[in-house]
C-alpha cells in the first residue's frame, strides 16, 4: 500500500509496512508468553543439568565460569520473558529467534556430552564448551588485541580494494577504449586467487602487514570491478536517453544515472569481495603477519591449546558476521528504493 | 500557473530527412527507415503521427530529440539546426522510464538538477507536481505508482524544463482505456495552458482525432509522410459526435488505401 508523504526521506514509508504486519497480536496471555520464550529457558536449564552432571570431571575454574555463564543466560531469558509481556516488538523478535537460540544452546549441551561427558572425541583437540569459555576468558587481552589488528588490516585492505574496484569498474563500464584495454587484464589477472600471490608479495613488499593489506585489496578489487563494470555497462539505454533529453551532461549521466542504476550490481560485488577479503585476511595472517586472529589460531595450534583455537574461531564467526551484517544494513539503506520491488 | 507564450522559436521543421540502419540479418547492407520525410509544425501546434508499426515514427522522434542523426536532410527548431539532445526538446516514451532510485519529487526535478538550475527554480517543482495532480506523492518511489501516475510524473519531468517542443512517443499506449481517456484530457489541458508545440506518435486513431490539430499518416517502411489531415472540430471534442465518427471512418478508409496495417496493429 502506498503511504502519502510519510516523511522527508521516505524511510518512514518502509517502517509503516513492518509496523502494520497483521500478526502483531494484542498483549498475549501468560501461557502464550510462556510458549514464546520457554524453549530458550528450557534449553538453558537442560545445559545446566548436563553441566552439573558432568562437572565433576572438569577443572574447577572452568566449571565455575561455565556455571556463571549458563546462569546469566538463564537470568536474561527469564528477564526477557517478563519484558516481552508489555513490549510487542520484543515479543515478535523473540518468537522468531527463540527456536534458534534454543537449538544453539542444545547443541552446546550435546557438545559437552560428547566431549567431557562421554569422551568420544580425542583430547586435547576437542575441548568442552567450559574449556573453550575458560580459554576465552583467560586470553581475552590477546584475543581482543588480535581482533583489533585483524579489523584494522581488513578494513584498510577492503577500503583500498573497494575504492580501486569502483574506479576501475566505472571506467571499464563507461568508456569503450578503457574496456578494450582493461577487460583482458581483468579477465587474466582477476581470477588468480589473491593468496597465490603471497610468495611474491613477501619478496616485494617492505612489510608483511603492508603486503597483506595489498593482497586483501587485490582480492576485493576483482569482484568489485567486475560487477561495477557490468552494472554500469548494462544501464538501460532509455534512462540515458531520457537524461540527455532533460539536458544532462556527461557528469550527470555517469554519477546520477549510470552509477545509481549499477548500485544493485555493485553491492553483489561488495559482498563477494568481503567474502574474499575474509579468506585472504586469515591466510595472510597465518603465513606472514605476526598479529591478528589468523595468526592467533596458528600460534595456539603450535602450543596445542585447542581451547584457544576454538575461542578464536568463535570470535572470528562473531567478527565476520557482524561486518557482513553491517554491509547488509548499508545495502538496505542505500537500496531502499528497491523495497517491495524485489525479494531480498 | 506557469505560462509560456508560443513564439516562432518553438516551430519545428523537418526537411527531406533520410535515415537508414544496418540490416539486422546482414550488417553490410543498410535499410532505409525514413525516406525524405518532411514535417512542419507551427508554434503551439499539436500534431499526431499515425502509421503502421515499424514505419519509423519513433526513429523520426529520436532524430528530432537529437538522440540520433539523419543520413541527410535538415532538422530545425525555430531557425537553429538540431545538433544533439537538448532540454528544449522534451521526450516522453510509452514506458515512463522514471529513475527507480529517485522519489517522485526527485524524478520531476531531475531536469533542473541536470541543468544546474535547481536552486533558482525549486518553487516550480511543487507547481508541476500540483499541475499533474501528484502533490501527495512527493516521497513515493516509482514502483509504487500506477501506470497513469508514473506517466504523469514523466510528463511533469519533461515539462519542468519548459521545452519548446514536446515529443510524445505513444505516451498513453500502455494504459487501460479509461486511464487513457483521462490522460488525453490531462495532456490537452497542459497543452492549452502552456502552448507547447507537441508531436504525438500514436496507434490510436480516436486519440489522434480527439487531440490533434492535424494528423500525419506515415507509410509502411521506409517511412514517408503519406497524407496530412487537418482536424477542424471544435474543442473540447465529443468522441461520439457524428462529425467525429465520420472523420474516423474517412481516416480508416484512407489508411486502408495507404495499404497500411494501422487498424490491425492497434491491439
Amino acid at each position: 500500500m502506498l503511504q502519502k508523504e510519510t516523511g522527508p526521506g521516505g524511510g518512514e514509508i518502509v517502517q509503516t509496512w513492518t509496523e502494520s504486519a497483521p500478526r502483531n497480536a494484542p498483549p498475549a496471555s501468560i501461557s502464550a508468553s510462556l510458549r514464546t520464550w520457554l524453549p530458550v529457558t528450557a534449553a538453558t536449564a537442560i545445559c545446566l543439568g548436563i553441566h552439573w552432571a558432568i562437572s565433576t570431571t572438569e577443572p574447577p575454574a572452568e566449571t565455575r565460569s561455565y556455571f556463571v555463564f549458563l546462569f546469566s543466560v538463564l537470568g536474561i531469558s527469564l528477564l526477557l520473558a517478563l519484558a516481552q509481556i508489555s513490549w510487542p516488538s520484543l515479543r515478535r523478535w523473540m518468537r522468531r529467534m527463540g527456536p534458534i537460540f534454543a537449538a544453539a544452546l542444545l547443541i552446546m549441551g550435546g557438545w559437552e556430552i560428547i566431549t567431557s561427558g562421554l569422551r568420544w572425541l580425542p583430547l586435547p583437540y576437542f575441548p568442552s564448551p567450559a574449556g573453550v569459555l575458560q580459554s576465552l576468558i583467560n586470553d581475552r587481552a590477546l584475543l581482543f588485541d588480535s581482533t583489533w589488528h585483524s579489523l584494522i588490516l581488513l578494513l584498510g585492505g577492503y577500503a583500498l580494494g573497494v575504492i580501486a574496484g569502483l574506479i576501475s569498474g566505472i571506467c571499464i563500464g563507461w568508456s569503450s577504449p578503457v574496456r578494450y584495454w582493461g577487460m583482458p587484464v581483468l579477465k587474466i589477472v582477476g581470477p588468480i586467487p589473491a593468496t597465490a600471490w603471497i610468495p611474491l608479495a613477501m619478496v616485494v613488499s617492505p612489510s608483511a602487514v603492508f603486503s597483506a593489506a595489498a593482497l586483501i585489496a587485490l582480492a576485493v578489487w576483482f569482484p568489485v570491478t567486475m560487477l561495477t563494470a557490468s552494472g554500469i555497462s548494462n544501464t538501460r539505454a532509455s534512462y540515458l536517453d531520457v537524461a540527455r533529453t532533460l539536458g544532462a551532461g556527461r557528469a550527470y549521466l555517469i554519477f546520477r544515472v549510470a552509477i545509481p542504476a549499477a548500485i544493485p550490481s555493485i553491492f553483489i560485488g561488495l559482498f563477494m569481495g568481503l567474502g574474499a577479503s575474509f579468506l585472504t585476511l586469515v591466510v595472510a595472517e597465518t603465513v606472514g603477519v605476526k598479529s591478528g586472529l589468523g595468526w592467533y589460531v596458528s600460534w595456539a595450534q603450535g602450543w596445542a591449546e585447542y581451547g584457544k583455537v576454538f575461542a578464536a574461531l568463535i570470535i572470528m564467526a562473531a567478527f565476520f558476521s557482524t561486518i557482513m551484517t553491517v554491509l547488509f544494513k548499508v545495502r538496505d539503506r542505500v537500496l531502499v528504493w528497491q523495497k517491495g520491488m524485489i525479494r531480498w | 500557473m506557469v505560462t509560456f507564450a508560443a513564439t516562432e522559436a518553438s516551430s519545428l521543421r523537418v526537411r527531406e530527412v533520410r535515415k537508414s540502419f544496418p540490416a539486422p540479418d546482414d550488417p553490410l547492407t543498410r535499410r532505409l527507415a525514413l525516406d525524405a520525410v518532411s514535417v512542419s509544425l507551427a508554434p503551439g501546434e499539436l500534431v499526431s503521427l499515425v502509421g503502421p508499426s515499424g514505419c519509423g515514427k519513433s526513429t523520426l522522434l529520436r532524430l528530432i530529440a537529437g538522440l540520433d542523426f539523419p543520413d541527410s536532410g535538415e532538422l530545425l527548431i525555430g531557425s537553429e539546426p538540431i545538433t544533439g539532445p537538448n532540454a528544449e526538446r522534451g521526450l516522453v516514451f510509452q514506458d515512463p522510464n522514471l529513475f527507480p532510485w529517485l522519489t517522485v519529487r526527485r524524478n520531476i526535478q531531475a531536469g533542473l538538477v541536470a541543468r544546474g538550475v535547481l536552486q533558482e527554480n525549486r518553487h516550480e517543482v511543487d507547481e508541476f507536481m500540483r499541475l499533474v495532480g501528484l502533490d501527495g506523492f512527493a516521497n513515493a518511489y516509482p514502483h509504487h505508482l500506477s501506470g497513469g501516475m508514473a506517466q504523469r510524473v514523466a510528463l511533469a519531468r519533461a515539462l519542468i524544463n519548459h521545452p519548446r517542443v514536446l515529443l510524445l512517443d505513444e505516451p498513453l499506449g500502455a494504459l487501460d482505456a479509461f486511464t487513457r481517456m483521462r490522460m488525453q484530457d490531462e495532456v490537452l489541458r497542459l497543452w492549452q495552458a502552456r502552448r507547447t508545440t507537441m508531436l504525438l506518435v500514436t496507434h490510436d486513431i480516436d486519440e489522434a482525432i480527439y487531440m490533434s490539430d492535424r494528423i500525419l499518416i506515415m507509410t509502411q517502411r521506409p517511412g514517408r509522410i503519406d497524407r496530412m489531415i487537418p482536424i477542424e472540430l471544435e474543442r473540447p471534442r465529443d468522441r461520439s459526435s457524428g462529425e467525429f465518427l465520420q472523420l474516423r471512418g474517412e481516416i480508416l478508409e484512407l489508411l486502408h488505401f495507404a495499404g497500411s496495417a494501422v487498424v490491425e496493429s492497434r491491439s
